[in-house]
């Protein structure tokens, strides 16, 4: 009898021991930021193959279906015209214009490439083969597969940017874009590229230029952090951290920050005649 | 053809008393329910992933249906004993074939009308109209595609030992087919002789289920197709099943059935 109590006390005690244990082991998950989801729990890194896949989903819709298979993988980079509206659309302030419909990419319809015979041409009749893109709206039909992507992968930065550029700046849907990119945020604190959307809606949508400029600081702290001592940092981002906090200041009549930033830009900039052509410009205007 | 339709009969009765379609259908009801119920910022607009999940709960529910049903009626007839009152009758071999597949594709008919049903109904809840057209061609070509299936899934059960090994090459030549099917030639011409030429073959050979699979258009609002591309896939359907069941026909007539 008592060696039976003395077992059920063992594995009381066991059990004690490894919810402590677990307790612990959570809690330290969440704080490094890591997905404590079913979904993290149940695939591992695995899942991180599968947001991939949600990612390229959402890119699919935005053509209505019309999308190249994993035997056309080449294509399928091409194609990805959802991330690169999204991050032509975010650089326009780079430019330090507002005109963010301005960008390259035209929405246009192209007819099916050629077919080898004839099974792949009548094929095309029951499949979606004419190259269009979601409007008026219907760009919501990608967010789920956006936000099972971030689900699945919460250090799916591109997933982040490019929701909150189309809610924001097609649906309209500010307060859900900020939250996603806050959420984005508290798993990835450190990404100078969610900072940098995050100013970006704080200038455009919420008129609030001095939190932006807070922002696009914190942006350039963490990319000077990240980015810069990589073998090959993305100066396309520190182009549009430079070009928004050159815009904020600039519009608060800071013109020799403005002219600071610019000359920050030039350094970085492939293009550093057509910025020294503004510097000079924004110095004349100032002598006078 | 009424011993042909005599022998169908019995087999859309079997699956009406059978719980596999009921077990299916409510498990698609549940899942695409709990699907609706997401919330993705707040938008109540968002149906196009809804009708994503539904339909490939569909799909695997449809072949689901149709290669089980198909894979066991003449293996449990034989194990039954009661193929030889049926062939005692005033029966030819042929005519229990092709009521066999009368059967379960009308029975797998049935089945994806209801299935349809649903998917109308919770697709014109969400997007508020009611594209009746679009989802006849849908459910049409869908039902054609179970067709070919379940006449390739008959041939195997009389050419294969076990129903089991039937319904898993069945369902693996079929995803294969939907999959990587209409790519066969692409992979072909990346590859040596005499691969390219062998894969080439296959592609021309198989039947290319990949026709009868409209989810994309009805998903993403394309429009209809037009009724003479679905007549042609009809009859290319049709063609395709008919050769499996005469292939059927033919391994059946020389049978032993004890």
């Amino acid at each position: 009898m008592l060696r039976q109590r003395l077992i059920l006390i063992l594995l009381f005690v066991g059990c004690f021991s490894l919810a402590i244990w677990l307790d612990a082991k959570q809690s330290e998950r969440d704080q490094a930021g890591k997905s404590s989801s079913f979904l993290a729990l149940a695939f591992g890194d695995g899942r991180k193959l599968f947001a991939n896949s949600t990612f390229a989903k959402a890119d699919a819709y935005f053509h209505r279906g019309n999308y190249p298979s994993i035997f056309e993988i080449n294509a399928r980079r091409e194609e990805n015209h959802m991330s690169g509206e999204a991050a032509q659309g975010e650089a326009g302030h780079a430019e330090g214009d507002h005109e963010h419909e301005g960008h390259e990419h035209e929405e246009h319809e192209e007819g099916p490439p050629p077919s080898l015979d004839w099974i792949e041409a009548f094929g095309k009749h029951f499949r979606a083969s004419v190259h269009v893109h979601l409007e008026k709206g219907e760009e919501r039909e990608m967010l789920p597969w956006l936000q099972l992507s971030v689900e699945l992968d919460p250090q799916s930065i591109e997933a982040y940017t490019v929701a909150a550029y189309w809610l924001s700046e097609r649906l309209g849907k500010v307060d859900e874009a900020e939250q996603f990119l806050r959420q984005g945020l508290r798993a990835n604190p450190k990404n100078p590229d969610i900072l940098n959307e995050l100013a970006s809606l704080y200038l455009k949508h919420r008129h609030d230029p001095d939190r932006a400029r807070n922002l696009w600081k914190l942006a350039l702290r963490r990319w000077n952090e990240v980015e810069k001592p990589k073998e090959k940092p993305n100066d396309f981002l520190l182009d549009q951290i430079l070009g928004g906090l050159f815009q904020v200041e600039l519009q608060q009549g800071h013109t020799n920050q403005a002219i600071e930033y610019l000359e920050q830009m030039k350094a970085a900039s492939p293009k550093p005649d057509q910025i020294q052509k503004k510097i000079d410009e924004l110095k004349s205007t100032q002598g006078r | 053809m009424n011993k042909i339709l005599a022998v169908s009969g019995v087999v859309i009765r079997e699956l009406y008393r059978r719980k596999d379609f009921y077990v299916l259908f409510i498990l698609t009801v549940l899942i695409t329910l709990l699907a609706g119920s997401a919330n993705f910022f707040n938008d109540h607009s968002i149906v196009r992933y809804l009708k994503e999940i539904c339909l490939m709960l569909i799909w695997i529910s449809a072949l689901v249906v149709a290669i089980t049903t198909a894979a066991r009626q003449i293996p449990f007839e034989r194990e039954n004993r009661t193929i030889f009152p049926l062939l005692a009758k005033p029966i030819s071999r042929w005519q229990v074939i092709t009521g066999k597949f009368l059967g379960c594709w009308l029975a797998s008919g049935a089945a994806l009308l209801v299935f349809y049903i649903f998917f109308a109904i919770v697709s014109g809840t969400r997007e508020h109209s009611f594209p009746i057209g679009n989802y006849f061609q849908a459910f049409w070509m869908h039902w054609q595609m179970l067709g070919i299936v379940i006449a390739l899934t008959l041939l195997g059960s009389v050419a294969l030992t076990t129903p089991a090994a039937n319904v898993t090459i069945v369902f693996i030549v079929t995803l294969g087919i939907l999959f990587v099917g209409p790519y066969l030639h692409k992979v072909a011409i990346r590859m040596t002789e005499p691969s390219a030429s062998l894969l080439t073959g296959i592609y021309f050979a198989i039947p290319h289920l990949e026709f009868f699979d409209l989810r994309g258009l009805i998903i993403h609002d394309w429009p209809m197709v037009a009724w003479l591309d679905i007549g042609a896939a009809t009859l290319y359907g049709w063609v395709y099943s008919a050769f499996f069941i005469i292939a059927a026909c033919l391994v059946f007539r020389r049978k032993a059935l004890n």
